[in-house]
């Protein structure tokens, strides 16, 4: 690579696609290792987020899905719903995209040390929230009950399913999960994430919530988890906005008064509250 | 800057300075009349600045008239600020070239280009890029191509002795006295009997230029005359903004009626953007050429008054001219606050001038403060 | 092995109801099983008996010309299945489906709708709790109708 600054932050870095894996029938995830060995794009804390660049495309910011604690390599679910990401997710296994980040800040997984951690994910709000599980689990002593709720649109969007029957079999963990549309051969829960709440064993005083998936979901989610007695202080989401250039300079990703790129995209729910309710902000 | 270093210099020996600074490897850029308007660009020698011209300025109205004598500095701000110089419209960030899999980053060095004087830096201009540099280099992160052109500037002050209808530095207390931030600044004192300036050096560069000029002490009553000058440059602004609790008052009046009779009005033309000295909105654009072997990517302005500034997957989140109008004044005058630790906007009043539908930000603050109505402008 | 009487009274919907309804809902409760697959409830049919689900899920389903039967909601564990027993004209809306095999109790709703016609303070207490259960259902089904996870072009 060039010896340009590697303080940079708008410069990319070569990383190489090792694995693409069909999830569903529109969403990937890739597996990436760095070029040169250079391993800063690879350090990151549940929750941050990587601009990714396709030569000659575009960048796209997406959040990271692997193992924080695993620093040679970086995952990300993506889901093709326009140019960009088509193009990325179609990079043949050997081919270099560039790295930038990892950006932003991250779900409070060492404020939640030694107490329950309930993760609410909506469709693919389940890929920056994995880290967290991979965290809690590798780390199970220290933290208690692990709650897991998880709705995708039908059956065949789910993701990680595998793994989420996995988790299942975890000590202390419960992993509950819907979708909106069921088929015939569903046999599970059918319903919107909200309607998990009644299953679900809480202990709302020692318990940290962190919601990933689409804003009104996330709105929703919220308003269930406050009235089964979550202090606000122990709710956590994830926000989204347009990213372009990742560092507080463009302008675009402005959220009220926060740049989602720098003071977010995980924000506790308080900073939100009123930003939530407002229309076009 | 300490009164007892300020000097007098001859109108003519701003030709001087120019010549001066041309010579110490600067690029003199200046006001100069061009297309009916006052704007920045090179100057090579003092025929080159907008000698009797003033500049006429009403919400949606701009131009130029003749004065009655030769002031050189005789008018308030042009459509350009500074901005076009430290924040580029248009800069192409690195080059990259496809390596069979993989891609290598090209060696970007820039041409190396000359540092820059800005002669004619108003009070509003000093504080908007005071604004820019908290933005760009005090943050979390710092702009290498803001700093290069930032730090290597060198800046001629010029206090105005008299202001346009579309000014209201003083009720944002950025202006219209200059008390900081420059290598030189320069009151003009015109009347019958001399043209002259009073100039104070405020860093050792400027001492140096300052040095190679021929100056006169300057008297108490000199300095007497600049500065009723520039007070009555204060005393001559017919707006204001009541700057009192706007953070509070814009955050919570997001559903006040006069957003929507603003957003009748607002063409979303973005002009106002364009011309403000301390947007500093960009866009990223990745290029490639056609055999895809080489990329791009360039940094352009952008405004969040494009429809496409807030768009995620799903669409636009302001889609509505009411909510991207209301962006844009809620966070010039109150998010800014929040997150730079000061008013975004410095009282220029070149949004009032340049809105092709003459919006006044001073006016919309007023009625949302009065509880306005929804009816008439 | 819990009794009916302390599975029905501690249920969020009958807590706090006055004791003669209680014994009364008691009296004319009993064990149920369905295998998986079976229905439960038919659209059309005469609403009388409703159910509290012990174990296993139920699917509410409606089926249209040339499509087959959708799921728009399953019941589970603790919930109530049917509520049309309590308001006219006392048929089943939607098919009740069998995921998995079902315990649950069978309770009679026409002798309760009878009886909250008869005393109109319990029948204004019944009808409060069966509001509140009804503007859930609502809120999550109006989401669910949002499609949120949808790909918007």
């Amino acid at each position: 690579m060039e010896t340009s600054s590697t303080s940079d932050p708008m410069l990319p870095h070569p990383y190489v696609i090792q694995e693409v894996c069909k999830e569903t029938p529109d969403t990937f995830t890739l597996r990436l290792d760095p070029e040169n060995g250079v391993v800063d794009q690879s350090v990151f804390q549940p929750g941050q987020f990587s601009m990714i660049w396709v030569f000659g495309v575009g960048e796209l910011p997406i959040s990271i899905s692997g193992n924080p604690a695993l620093h040679d390599r970086l995952v990300y679910t993506v889901r093709s719903v326009g140019q960009a990401t088509h193009s990325l997710v179609n990079q043949s296994v050997g081919n270099a995209v560039g790295i930038r980040g990892p950006f932003g800040t991250c779900w409070p997984v060492e404020a939640a040390r030694g107490r329950d951690v309930i993760v609410v994910a909506g469709g693919i709000g389940l890929a920056p929230l994995r880290p967290v599980i991979y965290q809690v689990l590798q780390n199970r002593k220290d933290y208690g009950r692990l709650v897991i709720l998880y709705g995708a649109r039908s059956p065949r969007d789910l993701l990680y399913r595998k793994e989420l029957a996995k988790w299942a079999r975890s000590l202390e963990t419960q992993v509950l999960v819907t979708v909106d549309y069921g088929g015939l051969s569903w046999r599970g829960h059918v319903g919107v994430v909200t309607t998990l709440f009644k299953y679900c064993r809480l202990q709302p005083a020692r318990s940290v919530a962190m919601v990933c998936g689409p804003e009104i979901m996330m709105r929703f989610v919220v308003r269930e988890l406050e009235v089964r007695g979550l202090s606000r202080d122990d709710l956590y989401v994830s926000m989204e906005r347009n990213m372009k250039c990742a560092v507080g300079f463009c302008g675009h990703c402005q959220y009220g008064p926060y740049f989602i790129c720098k003071d977010g995209p995980v924000f506790r729910y308080e900073q939100v509250r009123t930003l939530l309710e407002k229309y076009e902000l | 800057m300490a009164q007892r270093s300020d000097r007098i210099l001859g109108a003519d020996q701003l030709g001087k300075l120019i010549e001066t600074l041309t010579r110490k490897g600067y690029e003199v850029i200046g006001p100069t009349v061009r297309d009916g308007a006052i704007v920045y660009d090179q100057i090579a020698s003092l025929d080159d600045l907008p000698k009797g011209w003033t500049d006429e300025q009403k919400p949606g109205y701009y131009r130029l008239n003749r004065r009655n004598d030769d002031s050189l500095f005789g008018y308030a701000v042009g459509p350009q600020s500074w901005k076009k110089y430290t924040h580029p419209a248009e800069v192409r960030l690195w080059a990259a070239e496809r390596q069979e899999a993989t891609f290598r980053i090209l060696n970007n060095e820039e041409k190396p280009e000359p540092p820059r004087a800005f002669l004619g830096t108003r009070s509003c201009e000093l504080a908007a890029l005071g604004v820019q540099d908290r933005v760009l280099l005090e943050d979390k992160c710092r702009d290498p191509i803001y700093e290069r052109y930032r730090r290597g500037a060198f800046v001629i002050a010029v206090q105005c002795t008299q202001a346009a209808a579309t000014c209201f530095c003083a009720s944002m207390a950025t202006g219209p006295k200059i008390s900081g931030g420059f290598d030189l600044v320069l009151t003009e004192l015109l009347d019958p009997k001399r043209h002259c300036f009073l100039v104070a050096a405020g860093s050792d560069r400027g001492v140096e230029v300052l040095s190679e000029l021929k100056t006169s002490s300057a008297t108490d009553e000199d300095r007497r005359d600049a500065a009723a000058r520039v007070e009555a440059a204060a005393k001559q602004q017919v707006r204001s903004i009541d700057t009192a609790g706007i953070k509070e008052l814009l955050y919570t009046n997001f559903e006040h009626p006069r957003w929507d009779n603003v957003a009748s009005r607002c063409l979303t033309c973005a002009n106002c953007t364009m011309v403000c000295p301390t947007c500093f909105c960009t866009s990223v654009e990745d290029v490639s050429d056609i055999s895809g072997d080489h990329a791009e990517r360039w940094r352009r302005w952008d405004s969040c008054f494009t429809q496409n500034f807030s768009y995620i997957h799903g669409g636009s989140v302001r889609t509505s001219a009411k909510a991207r109008y209301r962006q844009w004044m809620t966070h010039k005058l109150a998010s800014w606050i929040d997150q730079f630790g000061s008013s975004g906007c410095v009282g220029c009043g070149r949004c009032i001038t340049w809105c092709p539908v003459g919006i006044d930000i001073t006016e919309e603050v007023r009625a949302i403060r009065e509880g306005g109505n929804n009816g008439n402008p | 092995m819990e009794t009916l009487e302390r599975v029905i009274a501690e249920h969020p919907f009958f807590t706090g109801l006055e004791d003669s309804f209680l014994s009364l809902t008691v009296g004319c409760a009993s064990n149920v099983r369905f295998k998986a697959g079976t229905y439960i409830l038919k659209e059309g049919d005469v609403a009388n008996t409703f159910y509290l689900i012990r174990e296993g899920k139920v699917a509410l389903e409606l089926f249209a010309p040339q499509r087959k039967p959708i799921i728009v909601a399953t019941i589970g564990i603790g919930e109530i299945l049917g509520w049309s027993w309590l308001l006219e004209p006392y048929r089943w809306k939607f098919n009740a489906r069998a995921i998995d095999d079902v315990r649950a109790i069978a309770l009679d709703g026409r002798c309760l709708r009878n009886k909250c016609e008869e005393n109109h303070d319990l029948g204004y207490e019944v009808l409060k709790r069966f509001a509140g259960i009804m503007e859930q259902r609502l809120d999550a089904t109006r989401l669910q109708l949002l499609d949120v996870y949808a790909v918007k072009h």
